[in-house]
C-alpha cells in the first residue's frame, strides 16, 4: 500500500505503523457522569466496518507525524490522507461551536 | 454410512458403487429450536457437539458460502494445548483431548498426528518464561519438556543455533500438540451432524435478525425468514459485521494473517517449530510442504489477503532460523481475515439480547480450539450456563477487569 501523505507525498505503508480507528482522537470527557462506560467503549469496542475506515497511521519511520487515512478494508484503496493534527483541530472548534 | 477398514474393502471388490453423499443438501424449514450462523468449523462442531451430547432438536447451520469455505479451510492446522493462564489452559487442554478422541467419535479420517511442538527459547528470560508456562500447562493436565540446547539439536540438527543475536539456547517441547487435516474436520463435523438430523443449509446468508422485546424470533436470510428459540453466531472474521446487524459492537478488529507452502519436499521437518525471537512457525504437511506463517499485516481489513511486506517479514524469520528453507520455493501464500479481539482472547458468551449466543473474537489461533469451542458452545446454548472450561470468555470482562491477556502486552489489537 502507498499511502499520499499530504507533506511528503506518496510513501510506503512500511514506513507507517498502525494504531487504528480514527475515532481515538476523540476522547471522552473524564468527568462526565458516565465516564466509565464512555471509556470502556472508547477503549474496547469498535465498528470494525468492511468499506470504508477512518483510521490512524504513524509515521515512524518518516517524519513521525500521525495521519487520518481513509482506506476501503475489502480492497485496501486508500481514498483520502489527512493530517491527524488538522482533523483533531477541525472537531475541537466544531465541539467549540455548539 | 459408518467408515471403516472392512467398509473400503467390499466397496474395492465392488466398484466403488455403494458411497453415498456425506451430508444431504437441506432446504430451510419455517423454524427451529437452534439455529447455527456460520458453517465452519466451530459452527459445525456446536451443531454436532449440540446433537450429540446434549440432545438438541430441530438444529440449523446457515451458512452464506459453503461449508469450510473460512478459516477452517485457510490455516496452518496446529492443534495444541500449552497455554499459560487460568482462563485459557484448561480450556484449551479440554479441546486437545477432544481432538485426540476426534476420529473415533465422529468416525471420519481427520489425520490428527500429533507429531509435537517445539517452541524455541534464545535467552534466559525466555527459559525462565518457559519454565514457568511449562509448569502452568503440567498443573492442568497437559505434558511439557524442558529442552537444552542439545536436545533441540537433536530432534532438529538443521536449525541455525549460533546465530549472533539469537543464539538457540532450548525448547518448551510439548509433544501432544501436532496438526490436524484442517478441511476433513469440517467434513467430519458435518457429516457427523447431518447424521444426527442437523439440517446444514448452505447458501443461505443471513441478513438480519428480529428481535422483538429484547428477545430474538428469528433470522432473515437471503432463503427467507427462520423463526429460532435460540439463535448461536460463529462466523469469526466477520462477527463485527453480523452482529452490528443485532446492533451491537463488540471489542473486536478484523485482520489478516498470511500462510505460506512450499513445494513439496521429502521429510525434513517431522513436528512442527516455533521461532522465539521472531514471529515465525513451520511445520511440513504429509503432501511434504513446508507449511508456514507469521504475523498479522496489522491494519484492519476484509481481504482475504496480505501484502508485501508481511511475506518478507515471515520469510526472513524463516531464513534466520532454517538456513536451508532459502532452497525451497515458495508454491502458495494466501491471508484469512480473523476476529483479533482487544485482548488476544476469545468469546463464549449470551448477548444482552435473550436467545442470542455470540462466538468469535479467536484471533489466529481458531483452528486448535474446534472441538472445544463447538462443545462449550452447545452446553451454552443448551443450559443457559457457560461450560467450567469457558467461564472467563465474558463479553463484559472489559468493563469488569477480568481479560485474559495470555501474552501480557496490553488490551489492543495491535500488541498481541
Amino acid at each position: 500500500m502507498i499511502i499520499n501523505h499530504p507533506l511528503l507525498g506518496p510513501r510506503d505503508a512500511q514506513e507507517f505503523t498502525y494504531l487504528g480507528d480514527a475515532t481515538l482522537i476523540n476522547r471522552p470527557d473524564w468527568q462526565s457522569e458516565n465516564a466509565l462506560n464512555a471509556f470502556h467503549d472508547y477503549l474496547y469496542l469498535r465498528d470494525n466496518p468492511a468499506g470504508e475506515h477512518r483510521e490512524l497511521w504513524y509515521h515512524e519511520q518518516g517524519d513521525r507525524s500521525w495521519l487520518v487515512v481513509t482506506r476501503n478494508t475489502m480492497t485496501h484503496e486508500i481514498l483520502n490522507v489527512e493530517l491527524a493534527h488538522d482533523v483533531a483541530k477541525a472537531a475541537a472548534a466544531e465541539r467549540s461551536a455548539q | 454410512m459408518r467408515y471403516s477398514a472392512l467398509r473400503i474393502f467390499k466397496e474395492a471388490l465392488t466398484g466403488h458403487k455403494g458411497w453415498t453423499q456425506q451430508w444431504r443438501d437441506a432446504a430451510p424449514a419455517e423454524s427451529y429450536d437452534y439455529v447455527i450462523i456460520g458453517g465452519g468449523g466451530h459452527g459445525l462442531s456446536t451443531a454436532y457437539y449440540l446433537a450429540k451430547e446434549f440432545g438438541g432438536a430441530r438444529i440449523a447451520v446457515l451458512e452464506k458460502g459453503w461449508i469450510g469455505g473460512g478459516n477452517v479451510g485457510r490455516n496452518t492446522t496446529i492443534i495444541r494445548s500449552n497455554y499459560l493462564l487460568d482462563g485459557n489452559e484448561p480450556f484449551y487442554e479440554f479441546s486437545l483431548k477432544l481432538w485426540e478422541n476426534l476420529e473415533q467419535d465422529f468416525n471420519y479420517n481427520a489425520m490428527v498426528s500429533q507429531r509435537g511442538i517445539l517452541n524455541l527459547i534464545h535467552n534466559d528470560a525466555q527459559r525462565d518464561a518457559a519454565r514457568r508456562r511449562g509448569n502452568a500447562m503440567i498443573l492442568n493436565g497437559s505434558d511439557a519438556e524442558l529442552l537444552d540446547t542439545e536436545g533441540v539439536r537433536a530432534m532438529y540438527p538443521f536449525l541455525n543455533f549460533n546465530d549472533q543475536r539469537f543464539p538457540i539456547q532450548g525448547g518448551l517441547l510439548h509433544r501432544r500438540g501436532g496438526t490436524v487435516r484442517h478441511d476433513a474436520v469440517a467434513w467430519g463435523y458435518a457429516r457427523g451432524a447431518d447424521m444426527r438430523g442437523v439440517d446444514i443449509i448452505q447458501n443461505c446468508e443471513v441478513t438480519g435478525f428480529r428481535i422483538e422485546n429484547g428477545k430474538v424470533l428469528g433470522v432473515d436470510t437471503t432463503r427467507g425468514y427462520i423463526g429460532a428459540k435460540k439463535v448461536g453466531v460463529t462466523v469469526a472474521g466477520s462477527s463485527s459485521r453480523v452482529m452490528a446487524k443485532a446492533g451491537m459492537r463488540l471489542p473486536i478488529e478484523s485482520h489478516v494473517l498470511q500462510a505460506f507452502v512450499s513445494e513439496g519436499l521429502k521429510p525434513i521437518i517431522p513436528g512442527v517449530i516455533t521461532y522465539g525471537a521472531g514471529h515465525f512457525y513451520c511445520s511440513q504437511s504429509d503432501k511434504g510442504g513446508l507449511v508456514f506463517g507469521g504475523d498479522i499485516d496489522m491494519y484492519n481489513t476484509y481481504a482475504q489477503r496480505g501484502n508485501l511486506p508481511v511475506v518478507e517479514d515471515v520469510i526472513e524469520s524463516g531464513m534466520s532460523l532454517i538456513p536451508a528453507l532459502g532452497r525451497a520455493r515458495l508454491l502458495r501464500s494466501w491471508g484469512g481475515v480473523m476476529d483479533m479481539s482487544m485482548d488476544g482472547s476469545p468469546f463464549i458468551d449470551k448477548t444482552h439480547i435473550d436467545g442470542l449466543y455470540f462466538n468469535g473474537g479467536w484471533c489466529y489461533g481458531g483452528f486448535k480450539a474446534t472441538p472445544a469451542s463447538g462443545y462449550c458452545f452447545a452446553h451454552l446454548l443448551k443450559t443457559d450456563r457457560p461450560h467450567e472450561v469457558a467461564t472467563a470468555y465474558r463479553l463484559d470482562r472489559f468493563m469488569s477487569g477480568n481479560m485474559i491477556d495470555e501474552k501480557g502486552q496490553g488490551a489492543q489489537p495491535n500488541l498481541h
